[in-house]
């Protein structure tokens, strides 16, 4: 499991925007270009110097293909990414002020103290 | 020396500049009250008369990066390029260009690791909000010459409460012991109870009041050691999942002193988290 490679996702498409638009648009196809391609990539470092190791499990693999940011928070995934993207994704789809921040908190609403650990 | 001519401890709330310059049906209907409160509490920093600003501040995830994240970092740099793109997307927030007094940083650097604390330092650094926030509510020219210090309240492992207290002191004693003539306003910012992510968050008020009421006290009074002896890094998760941040306050407490009881103090009550703004004058409001 890595905590670590879920907000590293998270992180990288939510620093460009038209990342932000492929994850909405296509997740499946993002996940598995992203993990091919990026997952290894040392963001400091020159592109031939990258890492050999990370993967997704298929847990996390499927929570991010399929949108699934209460399965995120269960896995440990830093709340504060997690909430920043899908913010971007899908408060436009909400008419109303904090639509989608009410109902992520809502359907976020059986966790109890503790939290997941987010620790990583 | 240089003079400590004010310490400030703020919220930092991203939507605030969007709320206050939001007009007709845009603008939120505390939009008034809270601008009030932000142009009284402005003026507590524009009558210190500074000449450099230390702004304590945290990186959300921005430049640092869990592949190399630091605990306590200082910018020593000529300028700082501020605010990001998911800021900007989410917060409507402006991009900034702020100088730099970057021999005030090197002599944080120096001095700070002379004292014990193994700071990070940063020559190309781009802020974001915990510090822009802060400029754009206190100093909206942004005209004055800043050192970032940056705090992780957010990356796990983090420093232990106490450690963020001793790093306010050391601040203190550093920028009193800084050669020149210079008038040097602290101002940091944290949160108070805050939820982002999880269950509690955007709820009508912040996630615990409660720890909100004890914590605008201890601040006020300068209660470090009651503030101390409750805050864990264990207990700040009760209190909403992004209340670590208390810890950039505790800094300020640090810088402030033992005791000292805040000379300007308000609140104000939102919804999703509430507002603090606390500004101590050390030698005296006009001194």
């Amino acid at each position: 499991m890595s905590r670590y490679l879920l907000n590293k996702f998270l992180y990288t498409v939510d620093r460009d925007p038209d990342l932000v638009e492929r994850y909405r648009d296509d997740p499946r196809g993002t996940v598995t270009w992203w993990e091919a391609e990026r997952a290894n990539q040392i963001l400091n470092c020159h592109i031939p110097e990258a890492s050999t190791w990370l993967r997704f499990d298929e847990v996390e693999r499927e929570a991010l293909t399929t949108h699934d940011y209460v399965k995120l928070f269960e896995l440990g995934a830093h709340p504060f990414l997690t909430l920043t993207l899908f913010i971007a994704m899908f408060e436009r789809d909400h008419p109303e002020p904090l639509g989608f921040q009410k109902e992520y908190a809502r359907r976020l609403a059986h966790f109890s103290l503790p939290y997941p650990d987010i620790a990583t | 020396m240089a003079t400590l001519a004010a310490v400030i401890a703020s919220t930092h709330h991203p939507f605030y500049y969007r709320a206050s310059t939001a007009q007709g049906e845009d603008r939120p209907p505390f939009a008034d009250e809270w601008v009030r409160k932000i142009t009284a509490f402005r003026e507590t920093l524009t009558r210190a008369r500074p000449d450099v600003l230390v702004m304590v501040g945290s990186d959300h995830f921005h430049q640092l990066w869990l592949d190399n994240m630091p605990q306590f970092l200082i910018g020593k740099a000529p300028f700082y390029d501020a605010n990001w793109y998911n800021e900007e997307r989410e917060f409507g927030l402006p991009r900034m260009v702020l100088r730099g007094q970057e021999d005030l940083s090197a002599y944080l650097l120096r001095e700070g690791l002379d004292a014990g604390f193994d700071l990070a330092y940063s020559n190309e650094l781009r802020i974001d909000h915990s510090i822009t926030c802060p400029i754009i509510t206190l100093r909206p020219e942004a005209d004055l010459p800043i050192v970032p210090v940056y705090t992780n309240i957010f990356a796990p492992p983090l420093p232990q409460p106490k450690r963020f207290v001793q790093l306010g002191k050391t601040i203190r004693e550093l920028v009193e012991s800084w050669p020149g003539d210079q008038r040097v306003a602290v101002i940091g910012t944290g949160h108070l109870s805050l939820e982002l992510g999880g269950p509690r968050q955007f709820g009508p008020h912040g996630p615990d009041p409660e720890f909100d009421r004890r914590a605008v006290e201890w601040i006020a009074s300068g209660d470090l050691e009651g503030c101390l002896s409750e805050v864990t890094l264990d207990s700040l998760h009760a209190p909403g999942n992004a209340t670590h941040g208390f810890m950039d306050f505790m800094l300020m407490m640090g810088v402030a002193g033992e005791g000292a009881k805040a000379d300007y103090v308000d609140t104000l009550d939102l919804f999703h988290t509430m507002e603090a703004y606390f500004t101590w004058y050390p030698n005296g409001a006009s001194a």
